[in-house]
């Protein structure tokens, strides 16, 4: 396959069985494979589309500084565009990441401002907002708001896998911004409303949960609680034995949030088994292991692996 | 019957610190009413005008209770329930 640059090279990912972790040929557990985007993970769909629509819109022009909160890959997503269409690009950051998503975001150039552990994303994304006052000139694509998010998978992800799949009953996908599920709701209501859709919400230590008071919780503007069936929250636990399985029975060697996701995906394709019902379940490989190594996920015991996430933002 | 429910940082004031409290009820409802005797303030921080406040999750047995028919999703025996703040996931 041949494009005229690595950005128009983003989607078009390949749909893969999974025949050891499908429980009978009647219902079966099909990867999306994210992680053969351009940076290695979903985000760059939704990065270079936000970038897009900006440019369209006439909000970001030649010599913008784009301004992101992110745990990670919608900000190595977008300092990769940033790069190659050059702006500069500032992300906030919580410090519970990963070492490897903050070399990589250093890689493409970004620049990391840190917000505190406790409190997560919530923190980055309060950190940004406050970043945006003090710099009207700045641009916040706003992953959590920005409809051109939800967008790239409506355009992209779901007609994709509607292709490869057209007997699909279920749909599997992570809660993070909702972008991915919203997107890809939107359009199998339109073509297929028979597709359920489900989300997998990790779960993550207390210390991310810190808010000061309730008030501070907080709900992405793209959410829309209509367009999901059915919404489970997955442990570190869950998550690091699917991801286990996932590369000890199929060969996939994928990030710990797709493990959250795989554990939902056989959640459901249990009760398919146990209804008798037929199933075709298709559920997003996020991203791949690598930028997660240094966590601990992939070795020694599984309560070790536990204890090592526990406060850090696995996904 | 016993029903335990984790309860986040953030609402342990009404726990004594506690970080997870055993209640009954054959609903969700039933259930939060049940430990309100117990511990008094509780149920204000989870319920609005008859539903969840915007920011709580509820999850039994790791399902998210608006889409299982919210508080009014049935509860049996050794059922663990979930109480958290709704937060922005990584991205």
């Amino acid at each position: 396959m041949r494009f005229d640059s690595l950005l128009d090279s983003v989607g078009g990912t390949p749909l893969v069985g999974l025949p050891r972790l499908s429980p009978s040929p009647d219902v079966r557990v099909w990867a999306k494979l994210e992680d053969r985007n351009p940076t290695g993970s979903i985000k760059d769909r939704a990065a270079l589309k936000m970038v897009e629509v900006a440019e369209k819109e006439g909000h970001l022009r030649p010599g913008c500084t784009i301004l992101e909160p992110t745990s990670g890959n919608t900000g190595i997503s977008l300092a990769m565009a940033a790069k190659l269409k050059g702006y500069r690009i500032v992300c906030v950051m919580p410090e519970n990441t990963s070492v490897e998503r903050k070399q990589l975001l250093g890689m493409w150039g970004a620049e990391i401002v840190s917000s505190p552990a406790a409190g997560g994303s919530n923190e980055a994304v309060r950190v940004a907002k406050r970043l945006a006052e003090e710099h009207p000139d700045w641009v916040m694509l706003y992953q959590y708001g920005n409809p051109a998010n939800a967008l790239a998978h409506y355009e992209g992800t779901a007609p994709e896998i509607h292709a490869d799949l057209p007997s699909i009953t279920h749909f599997v996908a992570g809660l993070g911004t909702t972008g991915t599920l919203m997107g890809v709701s939107r359009y199998f209501r339109e073509h297929k409303p028979s597709v359920r859709v489900v989300a997998a919400e990790p779960r993550y230590g207390e210390l991310v949960y810190g808010l000061r008071n309730l008030d501070e919780g907080f709900v992405p503007e793209l959410y829309d609680a209509s367009l999901i069936d059915s919404r489970f929250s997955v442990g570190p636990r869950d998550a690091v034995r699917r991801v286990r399985e996932l590369l000890e029975l199929e060969g996939i060697f994928a990030g710990i949030s797709t493990g959250a996701i795989l554990h939902a995906a056989l959640g459901q394709a249990a009760k398919a088994l146990k209804a008798g019902e037929t199933a075709d379940i298709a559920f997003v490989v996020a991203d791949g292991g690598w930028k997660y190594l240094s966590t601990g996920a992939y070795e020694g015991t599984v309560d070790d692996a536990e204890e090592r996430l526990d406060g850090q933002l696995w996904a | 019957m016993a029903i335990e429910v984790r309860i986040p940082t953030i609402l342990r004031t009404y726990t004594d610190g506690a970080k997870s409290v055993s209640g009954e009820g054959a609903s969700l409802s039933e259930l939060i009413d049940n430990l309100e005797s117990a511990h008094p303030g509780l149920k204000d921080r989870l319920v609005e005008d008859g539903d969840l406040r915007r920011f709580v999750n509820v999850y039994v047995n790791d399902e998210d209770v608006r889409f299982t028919g919210g508080l009014e999703t049935s509860l049996s025996d050794g059922d663990q329930v979930v109480v958290l703040p709704a937060v922005a996931g990584g991205a």
